[in-house]
Order: structure tokens, then C-alpha cells, then sequence
């Protein structure tokens, strides 16, 4: 893994900054009703990513996860003005405006989805390192989903099949305390996601998912093994998200000093104090920073309120390759 | 010309794909070591190696969505099914999945993956191993579903499944895979999408598909020694349904009988009962007539069984029925 320097610290704070606004964009266009369907952001899991894209190798690794998946794309390289289209329905989107908010892509930048289905991402995930295990590519995907998947089947059936194959994956649970209104307590008789690893001999634990530096610790060794022929590893991110699990989320189920407490542990702030103490940047750098990222934000809202619309034909052109496909009159 | 065995067609279809593409593999539950849970992968261990012909645990949702997964990474899967009966563990790979990536994605991904397995009933297996779910998964767009009664036809249209760049469902019988048929010593592909006319003639049309089509044959022969002559549209693939060549028999028998093992409620038959009244009304001398299963779970006493299923003389009135004999 490549040192964090601090040069690494004000790359996290700046990428981190931007997925939190570019969200907090969302939550205010989705008011508007620019942006529809759901909505789910990752205001306050931001270290995972961040720590995450740091041991990861982007020339090669790979990512898949579940529908709160709007700034991992970005993370790796896709235009966030695309991501950002995308959610307006707008041709110019990462799928020309056919996924929206839970289902982002990115072929170029190796982003796999963006899926909908909870727990429905996890065998894709290791199928995906099964292709690069078959190919001899040494890439490592890392296969995210929240807690409430870990009480799905398909998560034991991939868990299983990972080892018994011994597959070049990572699989990333980001606890961020709820499925959807539902706590961890009560989804399961154990809290310790991480030790569902240990029933099929899965090299798990538990890592502090609101600081980028345990993080990015955690997955360079996860993804060493797997590039090193040592297979999967279960790591379970202890997070926290700040908004609901979607916009339509009132939250009667936590407190609000609960959501302040975990504030004071702030993946943002924590970053930002280190740089202020050890003087990677002063007060001054730091607006520079804010101002900038305001900026790109607004510039994603512009290029995605300019953008076209799809041409109806559209809906035809994306199901097959099949170029001809005789689809079924449906309209008189 | 050959003659050979259903299963061998079906292996040869797959033998001769992998030989050509190094990104096919079959994987799936009994497909390696135990040749096949019917055979139909008899040797490919062998030639391939366990790297290409892949046993599993019984975990039909985990290896549906690993090969599903990987197509993302550039190979063309094929999973073998020992059943479809136990793809319903494993649909939300398919339909979800399967079907979705390539527009959901946008275009940027496609899935080249072949579901294979028998389907429908099978003797008397009760109620949950006589399922025919070809309508369930032809109602999903994204995927294709193709149905043989041949070993000629399961040969020609497996090897253009493998070769498509859509998922495609691929549906056998237990009790098709000792049929014998000839197929060409050399390689030859049968296109998706194409009905064909198994036999021609003027005063029915009767359409079927799958294993079932046999009773359609038997009825015509007897329906012929009363001078009454069908015509059999064997259907081949569901989805995309060759629904001109439908339309153009009824257009020149006038009547028209649908045959399949399936429960009657929104199944493959009402699709062309729809499709027909639509498009051919006015060359309809008599009302469209479809012979499916009893509206119920499969029985297992043999009785019931034979109530339950569709029979030759179960054609032979519905034939008699529109031609008011």
C-alpha cells in the first residue's frame, strides 16, 4: 500500500468533501423533484470508500455494491457530471438515463452496479473474480452490501462457493447500524457481523469504518491475500449513516443525539483536524478546498439540468444485443 | 446423417462450443464427476477439465449469480439446471440479474449465459418436480427461451444459444433424453426465433412445443386415417415467438389448437390465442381452442397423473371440436 502521505490526507479530504455535497445536491434536487424514484445516500460512510480506493490497485480492482452507490463510481474515476445526469433520467447519464439512482455503472472504470435487489449483488460479485480467476487476471473485486444483507441466503451461498473456489474477492459489509428501519439487534441474535465469516474458515473481522487510515490498513491486507492466491476475506465496517435509509425515511427509529454522537466522529472532520494539527494545510487551503468543491458540485447540476432527455426509441435499444429484436407492439 | 440420443445431442452442442470459445464453461450440480445427473455432459470432465466443467454444491442461487457475475468479466457460461423445477431458488438471479444488466447497465455490460435443464413434468413426480414455468420466464424481457422436441433441433439451437449475446433459457425433458434423432455428421446452427412446421397440412393448425409436441403427432396420425390433415407448428423458441409463422398457417387452415404442458392461466397458449384473434379474426372459422394442463398442482397417483396431463385424445377433440365434427 502506497504510504498516506499528505498529499493522500487532502485528496481524502477534497473526495470525501464532494461525495458528501454532491449527495446533500441530491437530497436538495430530489425536493425539487428533478430527481425521483428513491434515494439513498452515503452521507457519513464516506472513510470506507475512501480508505477502500487507497489499497485498491484502479488500473485493475474492482467494485460492485448495492443501491446506495452514487459517489463509488466517482471515486474511480467516472465523470461525476454523468453520475449526477444519470439520477435527472438524462441521456448523458452513466446508462443513458435507463438505471437511475440504484443502478450506476462503469465498465471503463470497472464499477460493476449499483443493484437493487438487497443482497442480490454478493454472488455477482464473486462471479466477477470467478471471470478474473478463469482469465488469469489478477484484479481483486470488492463485493460491498449493507447489514441488512448479511441476513440474506445469497450471501452464505456466495460465502461458501468463494472458498470452496477460492475466488480473488473482498466482501465489504458497511454496518451502518440499520436496514433500513430495522437495528442490527434486531435482524439477528449476534451483532458481530463479521464472525459469519468464521463458519466457512473466511479470514473476517471487524474494522473501524469512520477512519480512512484503519481502512485503507484493513483492505490493502483483504486484497493482498486475495491477489496473492490467498482468496476471500469478510471485513465488517463499522459506519454510520446520517440520513435516512432513503429520502422517505422519517427516522423514529434512532435518536437524534444518536446521530449527533456519531458526528463527533465525522470522517470529514477527523481528516480535516489531522490536516489543520499537523499542518498539511491551513484555515485559508481549506476554503480554497470548500470553494472548489461547491463549484464541481454546481457544475454536475448544470450539466445535468442542460442535458437532453433520451429519444423514446431508447427503450428499445438497451434490453438485447440482439439489434433486431421483435419486441411485442405494445401502444396502438 | 447420424443417429444419436437427445443427451448426446445436447453434449455435443456443448463439446463442440467449448472446442471453439475458451470462455464457455458448464457448471452446475452433477455436471463433472457423475457425467451429468441425465448424462448429458458424459466425458466433457475428461476433455475439459475441472477448470471448464465445474460441479457445485447445491446452491442454485450462489452459481447462478457467479456466472451471471462473470460474463461481466468476458465468459459465456453455461449452468446446467438438474431441473428448472430448482431454478426457483435461484430466479432472482435470472430475472433480476440476468435480464436487467445489459439495460440497466445502459448497454456497457451484455450477459451471454445459457440456463439449461429439463422442464415440466416427468412421470410421477408429485407436485414439485412437474412444473413448467417456459411462460413465467418468457414474460421477462431480457431473456430468450428456447424449448426442443429433437435432438436435431436441441443440437442446432443449444449451439446458437451458447453463441448468443442474451440470456437465454433452454429447456429439455427428462423423458426427451433417450429420443433418438438423425443430425449431420458436420457442424450446423438452427437460428433463434424460428418456428418450424413439422408437418404441413390444410385443415388445422395445431402449435406446440417441447416434449409434448409427440401427442400433436400422435393425434394427427389418427386424425389423418379419418381423412382430417394437421398442420404442426413446432414452436422451437417461446421468446422472441415466430408469431408470422402462426399467423400465416392459420391464415391457411383457418382453425387453430394450442398444445402445452402448462397450467392454463396466463401461459404461452393465451399469448397466441391473443396474438391470433388479433391478427388473423377474420380467417377464424371457429373459436381457439388450447389444451394445457389441469388448473392444479401435479398429482402423483397414476390416474390422476393422466387426468392432470395433456394426451393425444385430448388433441384429437380439440381438433374435432373446431372443425365442429
Amino acid at each position: 500500500m502506497q504510504k498516506i502521505t499528505k498529499e493522500v490526507y487532502l485528496k481524502w479530504y477534497e473526495d470525501m468533501l464532494f461525495w458528501r455535497k454532491f449527495e446533500d445536491k441530491l437530497a436538495a434536487v430530489y425536493i425539487q423533484q428533478k430527481v425521483r424514484g428513491f434515494l439513498h445516500l452515503y452521507n457519513g460512510q464516506e472513510a470506507v470508500l475512501a480508505g477502500a480506493l487507497h489499497a485498491m490497485d484502479l488500473t485493475k480492482d474492482k467494485m460492485i455494491t448495492a443501491y446506495r452507490n452514487h459517489v463509488q463510481p466517482i471515486g474511480m474515476g467516472v465523470d461525476p457530471n454523468r453520475v449526477m445526469a444519470e439520477l435527472y433520467g438524462k441521456v448523458t447519464g452513466t446508462s443513458h438515463g435507463m438505471g437511475g439512482s440504484m443502478h450506476i455503472f462503469s465498465k471503463e472504470f470497472r464499477f460493476y452496479g449499483g443493484h437493487g435487489i438487497v443482497g442480490g449483488q454478493i454472488p455477482l460479485g464473486a462471479g466477477i473474480a470467478f471471470g478474473d480467476k478463469y482469465h488469469g487476471v489478477d484484479g481483486v473485486t470488492l463485493c460491498c452490501f449493507g447489514d441488512g444483507a448479511a441476513r440474506q441466503g445469497s450471501l452464505h451461498e456466495t460465502f461458501n462457493l468463494a472458498m470452496l473456489w477460492n475466488l480473488p474477492v473482498v466482501f465489504v459489509c458497511e454496518n451502518n447500524g440499520y436496514a433500513m428501519g430495522t437495528s442490527v439487534e434486531r435482524t439477528a441474535n449476534h451483532t458481530e457481523i463479521w464472525k459469519l465469516g468464521l463458519g466457512y474458515d473466511m479470514p473476517c473481522g471487524p474494522v473501524d469504518g469512520m477512519n480512512p487510515v484503519k481502512v485503507a490498513e484493513a483492505f490493502d491486507e483483504a486484497i493482498t491475500r486475495a491477489r496473492t492466491g490467498g482468496g476471500p476475506t469478510f471485513l465488517e465496517l463499522k459506519t454510520y449513516r446520517y440520513r435516512g435509509h432513503s429520502m422517505s425515511d422519517a427516522q423514529h427509529y434512532r435518536t437524534k443525539s444518536e446521530v449527533e454522537e456519531y458526528k463527533k466522529i465525522d470522517p470529514i472532520t477527523q481528516v480535516k483536524e489531522i490536516i489543520l494539527d499537523k499542518k498539511y494545510a491551513s484555515e485559508e487551503d481549506i476554503k480554497v478546498i470548500d470553494k472548489r468543491v461547491k463549484e464541481r458540485v454546481a457544475e454536475c447540476e448544470k450539466f445535468a439540468e442542460e442535458s437532453p432527455f433520451p429519444e423514446k426509441q431508447q427503450l428499445y435499444d438497451m434490453v438485447y444485443e440482439q439489434e433486431d429484436y421483435p419486441f411485442i407492439q405494445h401502444k396502438l | 446423417m447420424k443417429t444419436i440420443q437427445f443427451r448426446e445431442a445436447i453434449c455435443e452442442a456443448m463439446s463442440e462450443e467449448m472446442r471453439r470459445d475458451e470462455s464457455v464453461y458448464l457448471m452446475g450440480e452433477e455436471v463433472a464427476e457423475y457425467n451429468g445427473a441425465y448424462k448429458a455432459s458424459k466425458g466433457m470432465l475428461d476433455e475439459f477439465g475441472a477448470k471448464r466443467v465445474i460441479d457445485t454444491p447445491i446452491a442454485e442461487l450462489g452459481f447462478a449469480g457467479i456466472a451471471i457475475g462473470s460474463t461481466m468479466t468476458g465468459n459465456r457460461p453455461i449452468v446446467e439446471y438438474m431441473t428448472f423445477n430448482f431454478s426457483l431458488v435461484g430466479i432472482d438471479q435470472i430475472i433480476s440479474n440476468a435480464a436487467k444488466i445489459r439495460q440497466m447497465s445502459g448497454g456497457q455490460f451484455k450477459c451471454p449465459i445459457v440456463f439449461r435443464g429439463p422442464t415440466a413434468s416427468a412421470g410421477q413426480l408429485g407436485a414439485t418436480h412437474s412444473q413448467a414455468f417456459e411462460s413465467w420466464f418468457a414474460n421477462t424481457p431480457g431473456l430468450k427461451v428456447v424449448v426442443p422436441s429433437n435432438p436435431y433441433d436441441a443440437k442446432g439451437l443449444l449451439k446458437a444459444a451458447i453463441r448468443d449475446d442474451d440470456p437465454v433459457i433452454f429447456m429439455e425433458s427428462e423423458q426427451m433424453y433417450g429420443d433418438k434423432g438423425e443430425v449431420p455428421e458436420g457442424e450446423y446452427i438452427i437460428p433463434l426465433g424460428v418456428a418450424d412446421i413439422k408437418r404441413e397440412g390444410t385443415d388445422v393448425t395445431i402449435v406446440s412445443f417441447g416434449k409434448i409436441i409427440k401427442e400433436a403427432y400422435k393425434a394427427a396420425d389418427e386424425l389423418e386415417k379419418e381423412g382430417i390433415s394437421c398442420e404442426i407448428i413446432d414452436l422451437r423458441t417461446v421468446r422472441p415467438m415466430d408469431r408470422k409463422a402462426i399467423v400465416e398457417s392459420v391464415k391457411k387452415t383457418n382453425r387453430l389448437v394450442v398444445l402445452e404442458e402448462a397450467w392454463p392461466f396466463g401461459n404461452v397458449a393465451t399469448e397466441i390465442t391473443y396474438l391470433i384473434q388479433s391478427e388473423a379474426f377474420d380467417y377464424l372459422d371457429a373459436p381457439v381452442v388450447r389444451i394445457n394442463t389441469a388448473d392444479t398442482p401435479a398429482p402423483y397417483s397414476p390416474v390422476l397423473l393422466e387426468e392432470w396431463l395433456p394426451n393425444h385424445e385430448d388433441v384429437i377433440k380439440a381438433v374435432k371440436k373446431v372443425l365442429y365434427k
